[in-house]
């Protein structure tokens, strides 16, 4: 008997459904469909927002000079070329500073990331005195723009002194600017680009995972040191890749720390930001005469400039998002 | 040992206890006394006892009564700083935590105290050597307000830029992660997309297409742009725009709203972190909350305010703190570029100085003023 009664209702087309519920299967239906297509646009237009810079960039990359101003060229070039590459690599010095980017990246993040677990560790598991007013700095050091510290930190690497040591031997103190020694010490103290934040996220990771564990591996008689580095790490891996990861790409872009204590290595970025200084003179020098680039020319060589220094971060995300966005994602549940 | 405070169930630091943890007693008396010990060998020699000897002093003394009782009871020696077990981890915490406390003393509140100084005084470059510091009041600080052509108007465009930019910012990111916590396709893909401002629009990559329009006067492209949009048929947004601001009709709130969807390139490209933050807080609300509204009755709409709302609401302060201070921080700001001009170009440091401060103290206020309002309207749901 029941059988029959579903396989009866199952067979009755949707608008006799429809009927016998009044109306309501209809507009159920109808209603989901405009959601979802409401929902469609609004994320395919914000999303094709983000990404429409990085594309028509690329499109004005391959375009030559003529191209450029063509009015009847909007998107695809008339002809391909991958000259304007060659000159923006001349500009930025580019296999030299892409290395030197890429090994002062990799130095400094991983100096950031070690401090950062250390302290997040600390923060997360200790109870000691004074613990919330240091928390409390920890807040400061994200809050307090590095704009305000520029000035008298530039000045403190230009005469570096601890306690006037090297004072007393030398009658002042060591010129440390330009060298790669006073930013990896900052990265070693935690005071790098936004490693309070790296704090606040391997704190709150810390703090989730169970203190049984530790105290299973104390009974068993392991030291503190040992337990952080046998269980805890281990645990906390993925946030602390996210970490590096962060520290790797925000470093890649910045030009604020770049700029104050590595002024004299060819990084990428400082490059970058330069580049509209050198461009005439690169010009004037390739043509033997005095020239001066125009606009259009500026900006697409400047927006090439800006796609190189975007493709190893894009490839670098396209392979680790996940570990980007879980991350971000924890630490900002708990608590 | 002291009577313990009580605060919460958790004792609190005795002023000795913190004082032993942040100073290496222990250390430091080894130290002195090896430093000492060539000058008091002769007097060490006279005063030593030797172990038995001090064995049968200790039981003559007590009468051999109570046996070997007292010397269990040995009182504890003075230079034994840890009691406890708690004692042990504040200094193991501690240790842990020293790399940033070296880091913020050295190169956060130096520099910090420096650059207040230096805000209050009148620098001069000494080639070799550093600087020279004069104290001329607050000089610097009338000169970024009142004589500095720039400042003032930069600092208002960018508060008011801010205010804005910071509300439909929060807006704008819990809407999307309300939509991304929907189930459909390209779920993920379009999560992913989102956070790509998090690493494309960072450090030098915003500001460095605003600097060509700032060193001609008129970009070419976009007058030509302009002249190009204007001639090709009716721009409806525009022609919206213009109806509405002539139509009379509170045209202030209108202006206010066009600058917002002007904006929205921005408001997205900035709101990538607090997108994650909100959704993360989504996804822990349990589904069982909805399932007990809908059982009452409650419609999708009511559902959305009195569970969702509440439910994220506290994460909204963290997103509102980490949008203010992101704000403040860009390098394509105004007033941003304006400090580093005066500090790199005129090499005018106590004016930057001061001019950073000024907008430190707003931002901090900013912040302040916010999270006071936040944290009275965020409701905490406990477990």
């Amino acid at each position: 008997m029941k059988t029959n009664k579903t396989e009866i209702i199952r067979k009755r087309s949707f608008w006799e459904a429809n009927r016998q519920s009044g109306g309501y299967l209809l507009r159920n239906r109808v209603s989901r469909i405009v959601v979802s297509f409401v929902r469609a646009l609004l994320l395919f237009g914000l999303c094709f927002m983000i990404i429409q810079p990085l594309l028509t960039r690329f499109s004005t990359s391959l375009m030559t000079e003529r191209d450029l101003y063509d009015s009847t060229v909007i998107l695809l070039p008339r002809e391909v070329t991958f000259d304007n590459y060659r000159i923006v690599a001349d500009l930025t010095n580019l296999p030299k500073s892409m290395l030197n980017t890429i090994w002062t990246c990799t130095l400094v993040s991983a100096l950031q990331v070690i401090a950062c677990t250390l302290v997040g560790y600390g923060f997360a598991r200790f109870d000691f005195p004074l613990k919330k007013l240091w928390f409390g700095c920890v807040i400061v050091t994200i809050i307090v723009p590095p704009q305000t510290i520029a000035t008298a930190l530039y000045m403190n690497f230009v005469n570096f002194d601890i306690l006037g040591i090297f004072k007393h031997f030398t009658g002042k103190g060591i010129n440390l600017h330009g060298s790669l020694v006073p930013y990896s010490l900052m990265s070693l103290t935690c005071m790098g680009l936004k490693n309070g934040l790296y704090i606040y996220m391997l704190r709150q990771y810390f703090r989730g995972i169970p203190k049984s564990l530790e105290e299973a591996a104390y009974v068993d008689g392991c030291k503190t040191l040992r337990t952080f580095v046998k269980i805890m790490l281990p645990d906390a891996k993925p946030t602390i890749l996210s970490c590096f990861l962060f520290s790797f790409v925000w470093q890649w872009t910045d030009l604020f720390y770049t700029r104050n204590f590595l002024s004299n290595y060819s990084i990428y970025s400082n490059e970058l930001s330069t580049i509209l200084t050198r461009m005439n003179y690169y010009f004037s020098t390739e043509s033997g005469k005095p020239t001066i680039v125009p606009v259009g020319r500026q900006m697409q060589l400047v927006s090439i400039g800006i796609l190189v220094c975007c493709i190893p971060l894009i490839i670098l995300y396209i392979f680790t998002q996940r570990t980007f966005v879980e991350s971000i994602a924890m630490s900002g549940t708990k608590e | 040992m002291a009577k313990a405070k009580m605060k919460g169930g958790v004792r609190r630091w005795t002023l000795k206890e913190i004082f032993l943890t942040y100073v290496p007693v222990e250390p430091l008396k080894r130290w002195f006394y090896e430093s000492h010990r060539k000058n008091s060998v002769l007097l060490e020699q006279k005063t030593e006892i030797k172990p038995d000897q001090f064995l049968k002093e200790a039981l003559r003394d007590r009468n051999e009564t109570d046996g070997y009782q007292s010397l269990i009871k040995t009182p504890r020696k003075s230079n034994e700083t840890f009691s406890s077990m708690r004692s042990r981890n504040a200094r193991i915490g501690t240790m842990f935590v020293l790399p940033f406390i070296i880091g913020f003393l050295v190169f956060m509140i130096g520099p910090l105290v420096e650059s207040l100084m230096m805000s209050f005084s009148s620098v001069t470059i000494v080639r070799g050597s550093g600087y020279e510091s004069q104290f001329i009041g607050f000089t610097n600080y009338k000169y970024a307000l009142s004589v500095d052509p720039e400042f003032n108007t930069f600092l208002v465009d960018e508060i008011g830029r801010m205010a804005i930019n910071a509300i439909s910012t929060l807006v704008l990111s819990f809407v999307i992660a309300v939509i991304l916590n929907q189930n459909f396709k390209g779920r993920t893909a379009a999560r992913a997309i989102f956070f790509l401002p998090v690493i494309l629009a960072s450090g030098v990559l915003p500001g460095i297409e605003a600097q060509i329009g700032s060193n001609q006067e008129i970009t070419m492209i976009e007058s030509v742009a302009e002249e190009l949009s204007s001639s090709s048929g009716i721009n409806i947004s525009e022609t919206l725009q213009e109806l509405l601001s002539v139509s009379g009709v509170a045209g202030s709130v209108f202006q206010i709203l066009f600058d917002m969807i002007d904006a929205i390139y921005d408001i997205v490209m900035a709101s990538g972190i607090q997108i994650i933050v909100f959704l993360s807080g989504l996804q822990a609300i349990s589904p069982s909350l909805y399932e007990a509204a809908d059982m009452e009755g409650c419609t999708a709409w009511e559902s959305f305010w009195k569970i969702t709302f509440p439910m994220v609401s506290p994460l909204l302060l963290v997103n509102c703190i980490y949008t203010i201070i992101d704000f403040f921080m860009k390098n394509d700001n105004k007033v941003m570029e304006l400090i580093n001009e005066v500090m790199y170009k005129q090499v005018r440091f106590g004016e930057s100085a001061a001019m950073s401060w000024i907008y430190f103290a707003i931002a901090l206020s900013f912040i302040a003023v916010s999270s006071v309002i936040i944290t009275r309207g965020v409701h905490y749901y406990e477990d």
